[in-house]
């Protein structure tokens, strides 16, 4: 596939975010758009989630993850945006040159007007989570063990214990037990679900996969493979319990326990980093603090849809084809948007109120603690209420969306922050 | 049955050093490891520092050897392309009287190794992150880090090329002797004759001497040590910091390493086993607790893996005074034909190469004639490493060979270049801890857990074998378990 040397707009990572990202940029008048993506086909993480719950939102269509990645990569394809693939992106200056390289294209370098960052995230590792024990075979990540079975036709053990109740966790416990291995069972160090109540059912109820709350390992035993896992029950302070140690023979654990967005090229680049979200401080337009480079999806939090994942690329995308078109992002002041009560972060960290005159602005979060009855989210400024929804409960496993109107407008103009909450009705 | 003048038992830093010094001569050389690759004992979990060598008891041999192997690092690395920093270190007092400093410093007086007491001021400015209550610290600017992988396979490699043998996965199991002369070794996979045998076992060390007939009350017992390496995007240290020690150990060291990678640890715990390198979480709370009285703003997201290693801690006593954990270097006189070292910890790593060559005199003592090769060749290139590169490099590494191009560890930007060299080195890299030990791959934020699948695709292409039979770190440690639908009745 051929590239040029110049683009109007960069796209690095070819998920649901910098598919999405790309076609927006093409379909607002960004003429040269690229995308980049280390693997041999477009399509990202979604190429090994061929499980189905893809699309409900966008579609009103069950999917799995590469039929939802095909509608688009067809569409990008058909609007023109260009590919390079099979490519590492080593580096992307705060000018916007990118470096990268590739087997088969060797080492390349671009300039970008614009560049979105679409990177999407990473599994937690052992380590982060601190797991004591022997460093045999078999410890592996929920989402590797999927390439494994999903791409590669090759199981990674034969009696599993999967620690963290995470969606891929749980989605591997499915698909580990379809193919004719034992799933002992799912641990989860909090005393809530960590992924979709709807994976819970689907993926572990079904099937008979027990799940204990309040539990985690204390100990992975085994010199060369895994030969058990040590389990106990855990306090409110998540500390392990004496007297609840129980060995669970196994040859694999599977780790779930979480995501983090990969922002290792945002932050050489000079973007500000979040600490909670652990993505970029972004505005409604999904453009962070450096001028011209924007990221969208998992890449900037993490979703729990890909619908949201492909909305945020679509905004993204916009945005940078209008930044190349008019030379200058959304215009006019910007306003702070901040967590308040039980919300862990919202997204976007800042609006510019002007947005509001054409169109709607979405702001996306996440709870603190479970909330298992009816809650109001509220958008306050000051002691004023500005918009508020119900919702039946809060969970921390499921994203909370709120968008605010062109009616809003001049409530919010004249705001000097709001303060999301979402509290007991 | 094959012959070797000499053989040695063991393939961590001390035996592969060995194997390297002996190459130099007329002698044919066989080195048997029990693991799967070299390195993978106490070699392979270790604060990864040249000490300068202030801290051992004087007289003892510990001190001698630190203080003969300390300045032979620069050339060992500039021959053999091991990477090493001479930068110095720091015994930093934290709220104590500063007179310990001065008994440090007389010690280090002692031991011919030079120091200089510094005050907090010049602390703090040295090392911005430096627990602020910090009274003063002496540093030595002769220690340094070192890559203690490459620090067993460069030697190794170039020994191999200067024609010595090696054997991985063959365990030595008894001595052959005609009375009592040693004239062969029975091991897991064949007899071998030899006229002398190089007894470098580390932890395993005392077995293989009593099984000589050699110092029946020598005995290892294994002191584990705890370690978190830290994320270089968090925190990077260009500097050893010590804390002042305690009469066990050196204490919890938070320091620098020639990969990037801070690193904090370790401790000291006596365990009865010999493989138990678990992790323990009261191990991990002490090296925690050590980490934030040097270094208070460690983060515990910045932490990315941890690690256990052996110490191969033995009970023979020092020729002069009463220390009693001293090195064994010995040609003991119980027998002919071995040369016995044990009980090689802290600070073996630094000591090695003395030792080797100490090995080579004892030879020459007991009057084997060795001649020097005049086709030895003492250098041993570094392969290429992607990430060391500017652009401009890399751009020339990826139109040489394409190769260079495939990223295949995104954290440690390790390409399929390089691990391919790995698999297809004098020392062969055949599972991936190996390849790990060699390139740093796969210790990066997502602890390989992208580069693992491609990892294996690529030994099972390079090695000709099913992705099956492919292993962490030998038989018994593979990945996978069998094929999807391929389901057991």
């Amino acid at each position: 596939m051929m590239h040029k040397e110049n683009y109007d707009v960069v796209v690095i990572g070819s998920g649901p975010g910098g598919l999405a990202a790309a076609i927006a940029a093409k379909k607002n008048g960004a003429e040269a758009v690229l995308i980049i993506d280390r693997d041999i086909e477009p399509g990202g993480i979604l190429l090994q989630c061929i499980h189905n719950g893809f699309g409900m939102e966008t579609f009103k269509q069950d999917l799995p993850g590469p039929a939802y990645a095909q509608r688009f990569i067809d569409e990008a394809t058909q609007v023109g945006v260009d590919f390079l693939l099979d490519t590492m992106v080593l580096e992307v200056t705060r000018d916007h040159h990118i470096f990268a390289t590739s087997k088969q294209h060797g080492f390349v370098e671009i300039n970008a007007k614009t560049v979105v960052l679409a990177m999407g995230c990473r599994e937690r590792s052992r380590a982060q989570i601190r797991l004591p024990g022997t460093r045999p075979a078999g410890v592996f990540t929920a989402g590797t063990a999927q390439r494994w079975v999903n791409v590669e036709g090759f199981m990674p053990g034969k009696r599993f214990v999967i620690l963290g109740s995470g969606d891929i966790g749980m989605i591997m416990a499915r698909r580990l037990t379809f193919e004719g291995a034992k799933v002992e069972r799912v641990l989860e160090v909090m005393p809530y679900l960590s992924g979709l109540t709807r994976n819970y059912v689907q993926c572990l109820m079904d099937f008979d996969i027990g799940l204990q709350l309040k539990h985690t390992v204390k100990n992975i035993i085994g010199k060369n493979r895994v030969e058990a896992i040590e389990a106990c029950a855990v306090d409110d302070k998540m500390q392990p319990i004496a007297g609840t140690e129980e060995i669970i023979p196994c040859d694999t654990l599977l780790l779930s326990v979480g995501l983090i967005p990969e922002n290792e090229l945002s932050r050489q680049a000079g973007v500000l980093i979040d600490p909670v979200t652990a993505g970029p401080f972004v505005d409604d337009g999904f453009q962070t603090n450096i001028p011209g480079v924007f990221s969208a999806g998992n890449v900037v939090h993490v979703y729990d849809l890909v619908d949201w994942v492909t909305e945020a690329g679509l905004t993204a995308g916009k945005s940078a084809a209008q930044l190349v078109r008019k030379g200058v992002g959304s215009d006019g002041p910007t306003i702070p948007v901040k967590a308040a009560d039980n919300v862990r972060y919202v997204v976007p960290q800042t609006l510019h109120p002007s947005t509001l005159e054409e169109n709607d602005i979405r702001l996306q979060m996440r709870v603190t603690r479970p909330i298992e009855k009816p809650v109001w989210v509220e958008v306050r400024s000051g002691d004023k209420l500005i918009t508020r929804r119900g919702e039946p409960y809060a969970r921390p496993g499921e994203m909370v969306t709120i968008a605010l109107k062109p009616a809003q407008v001049e409530e919010i103009k004249a705001a000097s922050e709001l303060r999301v909450a979402i509290v007991e009705r | 049955m094959n012959s070797y003048d000499v053989i040695i038992i063991g393939g961590g830093v001390v035996g592969c050093m060995t194997a390297r010094a002996l190459s130099r001569y007329n002698l044919s050389i066989l080195l048997i490891e029990k693991e799967s690759d070299i390195g993978m004992g106490a070699s392979s979990a270790n604060s990864a520092i040249v000490h300068a060598g202030h801290d051992p008891v004087p007289g003892t041999l510990k001190a001698e050897m630190n203080h003969l192997a300390n300045p032979m690092w620069d050339t060992l690395s500039a021959e053999l392309g091991i990477p090493f920093k001479r930068s110095g270190a720091y015994i930093v007092a934290i709220e104590e009287g500063c007179d310990c400093l001065e008994t440090l410093q007389a010690r280090a007086k002692a031991n011919g190794v030079p120091s200089e007491i510094i005050s907090a001021d010049e602390m703090k400015r040295r090392e911005p992150r430096v627990n602020p209550l910090t009274t003063g610290a002496l540093f030595t600017p002769t220690a340094g880090m070192v890559d203690p992988f490459a620090a067993c396979i460069a030697p190794l490699e170039n020994a191999i090329n200067n024609g010595a043998q090696v054997m991985t996965d063959t365990a030595f199991v008894d001595f052959i002797k005609e009375g009592s002369k040693i004239i062969g070794i029975k091991t897991s996979r064949g007899d071998f004759a030899c006229r002398w045998v190089v007894n470098a076992a580390g932890l395993y060390s005392d077995e293989v001497m009593h099984k000589a007939g050699v110092r029946p009350e020598f005995k290892i017992t294994p002191r584990k040590g705890e370690y978190y390496i830290l994320d270089k995007s968090e925190i990077q240290m260009e500097n050893i910091l010590f804390p002042v020690p305690s009469e066990v150990s050196k204490g919890i060291l938070v320091l620098g390493s020639t990969h990037g990678n801070a690193l904090v640890g370790p401790n000291s715990n006596m365990v009865p086993e010999k493989e138990n390198r678990a992790v323990t979480a009261d191990g991990l709370a002490e090296i925690w607790s050590g980490s934030q009285r040097l270094v208070p703003s460690i983060a515990p997201r910045s932490i990315i893996a941890v690690f256990a290693g052996l110490r191969a801690t033995g009970n023979a006593h020092a020729k002069n005074g009463d220390y009693s954990h001293d090195f064994v270097i010995e040609i003991p006189k119980e027998v002919q034909g071995l040369v016995n070292l044990g009980g090689i910890e802290s600070p073996g790593l630094t000591s090695a190469p003395a030792i080797a060559q100490r090995v080579v005199e004892l030879l020459k003592e007991a009057g084997e004639k060795l001649v020097e090769k005049k086709d030895f060749n003492p250098i041993r290139p570094a392969r290429p490493r992607f990430n060391h590169l500017n652009h401009e490099e890399q751009a020339a590494l990826v139109a040489k060979d394409a190769r260079y191009g495939h990223m295949i560890c995104r954290c440690e930007m390790i390409t399929e270049g390089e691990i391919v060299a790995e698999i297809h080195a004098p020392l062969p890299a055949k599972t991936y801890d190996a390849i790990k030990r060699r390139t740093w791959l796969g210790t990066g934020r997502c602890l390989g857990a992208f580069d693992m699948p491609r990892v294996v695709a690529i030994l099972s292409q390079e090695l000709g074998v099913s992705p099956l039979e492919i292993t962490k770190k030998g038989t018994g440690s593979e990945f996978l378990a069998r094929l999807t639908k391929d389901v057991e009745a």
